[in-house]
């Protein structure tokens, strides 16, 4: 499989006065066209400023990306041409109506008003919304605004979306529509997605791969059974017990000493 | 495509002001109050200058209006970070100058309207000057508001809470309009505030648009001030510019 994100010792830094602060000291990954990919961390491990620099929100201060073949550096108009990102925050204005932002999405990414209004309608249909279209953003329920956070970076129909804790707030019901609609994505569109979370049910269930970052640095990759079983000690493994042996935040139960013999 | 892109950004913005049309007069209250209450106590004053007093205010009224309405301007900006607007807009391919010019075109045309307000009642207390040097003072109030709203937009992004962008904000507005002469010339002023305002470049402002008033348009004093409010602007923007391509560190 074609690799549609690779980044290779990209790291940032950041000045602040107690000093240089190494938010990313170096991340090196691969993700391959089509494939869902969890990039897990615990807090501060730099998750977002990676996604922040792979949407080119942030320069990078050393290594290098390239996103759908086009470079982070020298393109980053590419980049952003390819591809979606939904803020943790999200990113719509409460006061103004669901369809004027839709639209006004649209023809940022270039679409003429009719091509706009008519790409509103769809996404508004493929992320059941159309009864929504004429709220503010603000009266919208916690799922719907996500629903309309993703709709707004599917605008153009990129084939990267980045998603940063997609879930978070959401009610169990609203998470699980939530995966429903990354998995038909993927499989109805080929999008990549790039998901970070914090939840290990969601990226046990939801990603193809996992990157575990810690530090700043990659600190294992894998799909969540190789990870269970090299870390975690048997496939059985929780994610949880997995994630704790890899960030080192508990000691690894897996290879220890037999209790008794 | 920096055309389409400002357009939009720009239609984005003046929407949201319309839906807010009480805010959009409401902006216009400072000066107004200043010409009911303040503006008769100088009609009897010697000011030093050729006109009536009403020629020496009102320009003056208009240039603070644009002052403290622009310094203000990127308060929009705290909000909109919080609510991730801001990334969300950086992250499609429009173009940067334009997140900037949409913004600070909208500010340019709310206080453009403001200042048509305050002249309108500005007329009716007294104020007769030739129209031409009224449109070029609505020329002068539109550099000011674009190139602070300019600086404002800049400073909100770096700054990103309320708590640190207002004290800064007073910390400039209020020293700026003292010593601009914005109340009243400057040429009534002793030497030293007289050559510390020439520091301050909204001093050149006040002073050219006062000219306008008069009908005197090829004078010194509008030569400075049209470069000083042009030079300021291409500063601002071009500093605006820079925080929204490389925001977020």
């Amino acid at each position: 499989m074609p690799a549609v994100i690779s980044a290779a010792g990209l790291a940032r830094t950041f000045t602040t006065k107690r000093g240089p602060v190494e938010a990313v000291r170096g991340i090196d990954l691969t993700v391959h066209e089509g494939e869902i990919l969890g990039f897990l961390g615990p807090n501060g491990a730099g998750k977002t400023t990676t996604l922040r620099m792979l949407t080119t929100l942030l320069k990078p201060t050393g290594g290098t990306a390239t996103v759908a073949g086009h470079d982070l550096a020298t393109d980053p108009v590419g980049v952003r041409r390819a591809s979606g990102y939904v803020a943790q925050s999200g990113g719509v204005d409460p006061q103004i109506s669901v369809r004027e932002e839709l639209v006004t999405q649209g023809r940022m990414y270039r679409l003429g008003k009719s091509e706009a209004l008519a790409r509103a309608g769809e996404l508004a249909r493929d992320l059941d919304l159309t009864d929504l279209l004429d709220r503010p953003c603000g009266a919208l329920s916690g799922g719907q605004r996500r629903r309309l956070d993703i709709a707004m970076a599917l605008t153009h129909r990129p084939r990267v979306l980045f998603l940063d804790e997609p879930t978070t707030g959401l009610d169990p019901g609203s998470r699980a529509d939530l995966w429903d609609l990354v998995r038909r994505l993927r499989d109805e569109q080929g999008t990549t997605v790039f998901l970070t979370t914090h939840y290990l049910d969601e990226a046990d269930a939801l990603a193809d791969r996992l990157v575990v970052v810690d530090q700043g640095t990659v600190a294992a990759e894998g799909t969540p059974g190789a990870l269970k079983l090299r870390y975690g000690g048997s496939l059985d493994a929780t994610l949880q017990d997995t994630f704790l042996a890899i960030t080192g935040r508990r000691p690894a139960p897996a290879d220890a000493a037999p209790v008794a013999v | 495509m920096l055309l389409h892109d400002t357009g939009l950004i720009y239609g984005r913005y003046l929407r949201q002001t319309l839906r807010s049309r009480f805010a959009m007069l409401f902006g216009a209250l400072m000066p107004l109050l200043y010409l009911l209450f303040f503006g008769p106590l100088l009609t009897g004053l010697p000011l030093g200058g050729q006109g009536s007093s009403w020629q020496v205010l009102v320009p003056g009224l208009l240039l603070q209006l644009g002052l403290f309405g622009a310094l203000f301007a990127g308060f929009m900006v705290i909000l909109e970070n919080g609510a991730g607007v801001v990334e969300r807009m950086r992250v499609t391919p429009v173009s940067r100058l334009a997140l900037l010019l949409g913004r600070v075109l909208r500010d340019a045309t709310v206080f453009v309207f403001q200042a048509v307000l305050v002249v309108l009642v500005a007329l009716v207390m007294g104020l007769r000057a030739p129209v031409p040097g009224v449109l070029i003072g609505f020329g002068f109030v539109a550099l000011l508001t674009v190139s602070l709203a300019s600086l404002s937009y800049a400073v909100a992004m770096k700054v990103r809470t309320p708590q640190e962008f207002g004290p800064l904000v007073n910390a400039v507005s209020l020293p700026s309009m003292l010593l601009s002469g914005l109340m009243l010339p400057m040429s009534l002023a002793p030497a030293w505030l007289d050559v510390l305002s020439h520091f301050v470049p909204f001093r050149y402002l006040v002073d050219a648009m006062r000219d306008a008033y008069l009908g005197e348009y090829a004078t010194a004093h509008m030569l400075y001030g049209a470069l000083v409010a042009v030079g300021f602007t291409a500063l601002a923007v071009t500093v605006g510019t820079r925080v929204f391509r490389t925001a977020g560190a």
